[in-house]
């Protein structure tokens, strides 16, 4: 069955949400497709329904996700959700699987907004059971009002390892230390940035705040830290680290780490528009100009699924997109567009001005992947060691999907998203060229696991099946066939 | 390891883990419901048989996979709990029924 919508929105986060209720301001049919039962995204899980008797624990920020929700929940604009986006062909059909049923949604336009996840950064243990990431630490919390009951040490660098620790504090929980990872080199490298963030709002000052409140509840935090392992054998028992030359040891049921955030793509490398490496962010970036306009004729990306830039900008970059939709589809003229899209564009521009102070401060140093132990897993579920992934190099491979090939590394059931990246760091470390010019690795569909049972039971139009279908209307399973047309870019960033 | 802050009024659905019932609040991923129940690991790999258990919580890892109402592979931390659904532990590779 194949049904159909104007345009369809890909997440449910602050880009997905906001882009939605843009598009559907200028009288555009709009379909928003999100893999969570509830609107929100990752940062404002649950938002509406909280498990936790009071929220405030959370902090202000949390609260602002409820006004979104709810906006958009008003709006009574079409929500599918708890459902995966598996392909979407050449013409837009979007494929759909809820409940193990397979279905067909044909768009106009799409906006991706897929939002991001944690970079993973291997250690030795991190495979561990009660090894996770930050968060997951958070959603838990969010969703389900579950926390750690014996205690949990925080690792990492970047601002959720503190927000994190924070939030448990105010919760109650046992936060046996936060292990710092930041290299004392940052510091010096994001000082010059600092005047411009300061700019950009009250974002440091929140900071500081959760920093001086840690500290007054007596939470030790280490600085300085390198070389964190998890020890245990079926479950983390302790972590151990390097601070300022000594090793120490920190006995733990819980270790929750988090090295920074990247955008989630496997959904936009799949549908062919190009990803360029940012060196800033540490991480691909598909190319797209302001409005969300990618390379792909009626596909835009939105949010953090197009660079990290956090929640508030998400929304405004959602909004951009919807405006761009509302003009491509004749609801509004170019002049209506920009002059509802100015006073976003410059509010992004003001939230941005924090970008470079804290993607200088929590970057991740390149020699953090030439340090990653043999043994440690580099793709979790193939269980492709360093060492091999190192092994596979010498032999040969000058990239991820060379790697791939000659280890398996990025063929489990998450289909790359925990190895990618960092094998193509650890491929520019081992052969010394810039990771700019190390081959992406490759997605392809379908983008989740999906039983042939399911395939064998999607219900296919008649003309597809026999092969009358018109070139615009070509099934994308065909890959070899039509390629995606190229549009061009305008305001390219 | 990990315990829920919620008030206990809320309403309730009863599954079982591993054969045994619990009672976990309407509303929470089967992988909360593991881990507050003290299972830390959900499955051995299909590699090396390691224990493995929830990792990122957000669907994209695919650490957290069991096997739900028989049937295996399925994401804890995407499933919501309800009334009399089976979760058991998975153990290496799903097998394939002929």
């Amino acid at each position: 069955m194949t049904g159909r919508t104007e345009c369809a929105v890909i997440g449910a986060g602050p880009a997905g949400l906001a882009a939605a209720m843009t598009v559907a301001e200028s009288g555009v049919d709009v379909t928003v497709i999100d893999s969570a039962p509830e609107p929100g995204g990752q940062i404002y899980k649950a938002v509406g329904r909280s498990p936790l008797p009071d929220t405030s624990a959370l902090g202000p920020d949390y609260a602002l996700g409820r006004k979104l929700v709810a906006a958009f929940q008003e709006s009574g604009i079409r929500h599918i959700g708890a459902t995966d986006v598996w392909m979407i062909t050449d013409d837009r059909k979007i494929a759909l699987l809820r409940n193990d049923q397979a279905s067909f949604l044909q768009a106009e336009r799409i906006i991706i907004a897929t939002g991001a996840q944690e970079r993973p950064v291997p250690f030795e243990g991190w495979t561990l059971p009660g090894v996770m990431n930050a968060g997951a630490g958070q959603i838990l919390v969010k969703s389900s009002g579950v926390v750690p009951s014996e205690g949990v040490v925080l690792a990492g660098l970047g601002p959720l390892v503190l927000l994190v620790a924070w939030q448990y504090i105010r919760l109650g929980v046992e936060v046996r230390a936060v292990l710092d990872l930041t290299p004392a080199a940052n510091y010096l490298r994001a000082a010059p940035h600092l005047p411009a963030a300061l700019l950009a709002g009250n974002y440091l000052a929140k900071g500081l705040r959760m920093q001086w409140d840690l500290r007054r509840a007596r939470v030790p935090i280490h600085t300085g830290v390198r070389l964190i392992r998890a020890l245990g054998t079926d479950a983390i028992e302790a972590v151990e680290f390097v601070t300022w030359g000594r090793t120490r040891r920190i006995e733990t049921p819980v270790l929750m780490t988090h090295f920074g955030v990247i955008p989630e793509t496997a959904m936009t490398r799949a549908v062919g528009i190009r990803h360029d490496w940012d060196a800033s962010q540490q991480c691909w970036r598909p190319k797209a100009d302001i409005w969300g306009n990618t390379e792909i004729n009626g596909v835009l990306v939105a949010g953090d699924a197009r660079g990290i830039f956090g929640a508030k900008s998400a929304e405004w970059s959602g909004r951009l997109a919807g405006l761009e939709v509302a003009r491509s589809l004749g609801r509004l003229s170019r002049e209506e567009r920009d002059a509802k899209g100015a006073p976003t564009q410059k509010a992004m521009t003001r939230d941005h001005r924090v970008r470079p102070f804290l993607e200088r401060l929590y970057a991740v140093p390149d020699h953090w992947w030439k340090d990653v132990p043999d043994a440690a897993a580099v793709c979790r579920c193939e269980e492709v060691t360093a060492g091999d992934v190192r092994a596979a190099m010498r032999a040969g491979a000058v990239g991820p999907n060379q790697v791939k090939a000659f280890t398996r590394a990025g063929m489990g059931p998450c289909q790359g998203r925990q190895c990618g990246a960092t094998v193509a760091s650890m491929a520019a470390q081992e052969t010394g060229r810039p990771i700019g010019e190390i081959d992406l690795p490759r997605s392809r569909f379908p983008l989740k696991p999906i039983d042939l049972g399911t395939l064998a039971a999607l219900e296919l139009p008649a003309a597809e099946l026999s092969g009358e279908a018109s070139a615009d209307q070509a099934p994308g399973m065909d890959v070899g066939g039509s390629k995606p047309q190229r549009a061009l870019l305008e305001d390219a960033e | 390891m990990f315990k829920r802050l919620t008030d206990a009024s809320r309403p309730k659905v009863t599954v079982t883990i591993n054969g045994a019932p619990v009672e976990v609040p309407a509303g929470e991923s089967v992988a909360a419901a593991l881990i507050v129940h003290g299972e830390r690991a959900c499955r051995t790999t299909a590699v090396s048989a390691s224990a493995r258990g929830p990792y990122c919580m957000m669907g994209v890892c695919h650490d957290c996979l069991v096997r739900i109402d028989g049937v295996p592979n399925r994401q804890g931390c995407r499933v919501i709990v309800a009334d009399g659904m089976e979760i058991t532990h998975q153990s290496g590779a799903r097998e394939l029924k002929p």
